[in-house]
């Protein structure tokens, strides 16, 4: 079993649609959306959800301020700059415990919170593994473990040959959850100079974790200059570029109408999304 | 005045909204642009600023001191984070994953735990022109942007326009970014991913409490669902940036509109002028 993540670095360079296209072409597969602050992957794969899960995540404080002496222990210890007037802010709170360890008069209590739900579903292309945090909450990374497990656990019921992961923008806490241990990563980048700098990032990060680095230079030909840097870059760092996706008029009304793009273009973008999965299929996992 | 510029989705154009604002009041308002998106940070491409100053970030850690230590626990009982272990008559700390909090220092019995800073990342100061620039970058490898976040916003100038360009995303370093901003300006684009995207990015605003605008990015590129969903929720439509593979191309060299096409600074004017207004108003709608 292969699992592919895709990333991008920088946000918006076309990963949802690179593998939602991926997911109509791939045979039984497990799908799965790691992008789990905005995620968007359901939007063109109509889910039924089967199972829905409530996900946990940090706990935050609470003073009980009828037996709070406001003798101010909490406040000096937290570190977050959490407590003001002798309440819990809780956005600010990463829930160390601390001021409830501190408290003489034991008036702090540490609360779950639910930060979130996550869900297994079906589509017409197989399952689907996918969540959405709460708005303003902490710990995706967590979240983000919970759903690969979960497809982890769905790809090997079903024996399947892929799980295809959409992935977070960034290089942080859920890209770290999204690419440790996949089988490879596939880097999804426009030839923009800020494309670059953060393709850069994320090549790194690849390394970092020893998971092997493919790449796809989405629009390419808004610069064809940038486009042979990021060539000459890949090259240097090992990286090996697999695809080159023109500007397409139909990957967008295929957004708008809520449809992978190869399943209703034969145009110069969907035909270069069907070479680039041959060329995935056929990799190797070092 | 703070005024953050974020998005939900990433990619619809935030680094180019925020610089070229930042450019356009250049000379009316002191201004300071602070790039918060430490994880890929880009508008230092765009404004290609003269850094002065580099300061390294760092997370103080937990350093235990063996011949003190009595292996009784506590510290890894109290880790919220699961970064101090003890097995036996060894102490694991898992650098990577420790927040700083200092409970376990706090609390050991033994006095056994110290502290020692771990670097995170960068934050570097400069400017272009009569801007000014602070910017951070997040090491690769790290996860916590939160320290380096907050670094950056060490820095801002209580005096000047600030703006701080968020990254993207509904979690903690967005919030980290946009609280205490006196208004925040979403940057979306006209499809059923910007409007998702968008949706979320309004309930943290809400939830925040910050009062905010959209800015349509490509427009023309997709269908009308964000302009309804805007006029339904009462959200000020603030900037329509039409879809034009000039522009595109444009940032593909690393050129902020303001710079390649110096006709829309009158735009970012009217836009700083409105903002102004309903951020004094200080309505969340």
């Amino acid at each position: 079993m292969k699992e592919i993540v895709v990333l991008s670095g920088k946000g918006g360079t076309g990963k949802t649609t690179v593998l939602a296209s991926f997911a109509t072409l791939a045979e039984n597969s497990v799908l799965c959306d790691c992008d789990v602050d905005a995620p968007n992957l359901h939007l063109l794969l109509e889910p039924q959800a089967e199972e829905v899960h409530e996900f946990y995540g940090l706990q935050v404080a609470h003073i009980d301020s009828e037996a709070c002496s406001e003798c101010g222990l909490c406040v000096d210890a937290c570190r977050f700059d959490a407590i003001h007037d002798f309440r819990v802010d809780p956005l600010a709170c990463e829930g160390c415990g601390l001021c409830a360890r501190v408290c003489p008069l034991g008036a702090i209590s540490m609360r779950d919170t639910l930060a979130g739900h996550w869900y297994v579903s079906r589509t017409r292309f197989g399952p689907l593994v996918h969540a959405r945090l709460r708005a303003a909450q902490e710990n995706s990374g967590k979240l983000v473990m919970a759903v690969r497990k979960r497809a982890r656990e769905v790809a090997q019921e079903t024996n399947a040959r892929y799980i295809l992961t959409d992935g977070p923008p960034g290089i942080g806490c859920p890209v770290i959850s999204s690419l440790s241990g996949a089988s490879m990563a596939l880097i999804v980048t426009e030839p923009s100079l800020s494309g670059i700098h953060d393709l850069e990032r994320v090549l790194g990060l690849c390394r970092h974790f020893g998971v092997r680095p493919l790449v796809c230079i989405n629009k390419y030909d808004l610069s064809e200059e940038n486009t042979r840097r990021i060539e000459d870059h890949c090259g240097d760092a090992g990286a090996e570029v697999v695809g080159r996706i023109p500007f397409d008029p139909d990957v967008n009304s295929a957004i708008v109408q809520g449809r992978p793009v190869v399943e209703m273009s034969d145009g110069a973008a969907s035909r270069e999304i069907r070479a680039l999965w041959e060329a995935m299929a056929t990799c190797s996992v070092p | 005045m703070i005024l953050s510029v974020a998005s939900g989705k990433g990619g619809t154009g935030k680094t180019l909204v925020a610089t070229s604002l930042a450019l356009s009041l250049e000379g009316q308002t002191p201004v300071q642009l602070l790039d918060c998106d430490v994880e890929e940070p880009n508008a230092h491409i765009l404004l290609r600023p003269e850094i002065d100053s580099s300061q390294p970030v760092t997370v103080p850690v937990p350093a235990v001191d063996k011949e003190k230590c009595t292996y009784c626990g506590l510290c890894s009982e109290t880790c919220a984070y699961n970064a101090i272990a003890v097995a036996g008559r060894t102490v694991l700390v898992f650098r990577e994953l420790c927040h700083g909090c200092g409970a376990c220092s706090y609390l050991c019995p033994a006095g056994a735990i110290s502290e020692e800073p771990r670097q995170a990342g960068v934050v570097e100061s400069g400017h272009v022109g009569g801007v000014r620039f602070v910017g951070g970058r997040l090491n690769v490898g790290e996860a916590m942007a939160g320290p380096v976040i907050r670094a950056v916003k060490e820095l801002a100038d209580s005096k000047a326009t600030v703006i701080l360009d968020a990254p993207p995303g509904t979690s903690c370093p967005v919030v980290k970014t946009i609280r205490g901003s006196d208004f925040c300006l979403l940057v979306t684009e006209p499809t059923p991913f910007g409007l998702n995207d968008l949706t979320i990015a309004v309930e943290v605003a809400r939830e925040i409490g910050v009062p905010f605008g959209v800015v349509i990015n490509r427009d023309g590129l997709g269908d009308e669902s964000v302009e309804r969903y805007c006029a339904q929720e009462a959200i000020p439509v603030l900037m329509r940036i039409p879809f034009d593979r000039r522009i595109a191309e444009a940032y593909c060299r690393g050129e902020t509109l303001a710079a390649a096409m110096p006709s829309w600074q009158e735009a970012f004017h009217q836009i700083f002028d409105r903002v102004r207004g309903l951020a004094a108003v200080g309505s969340v709608s």
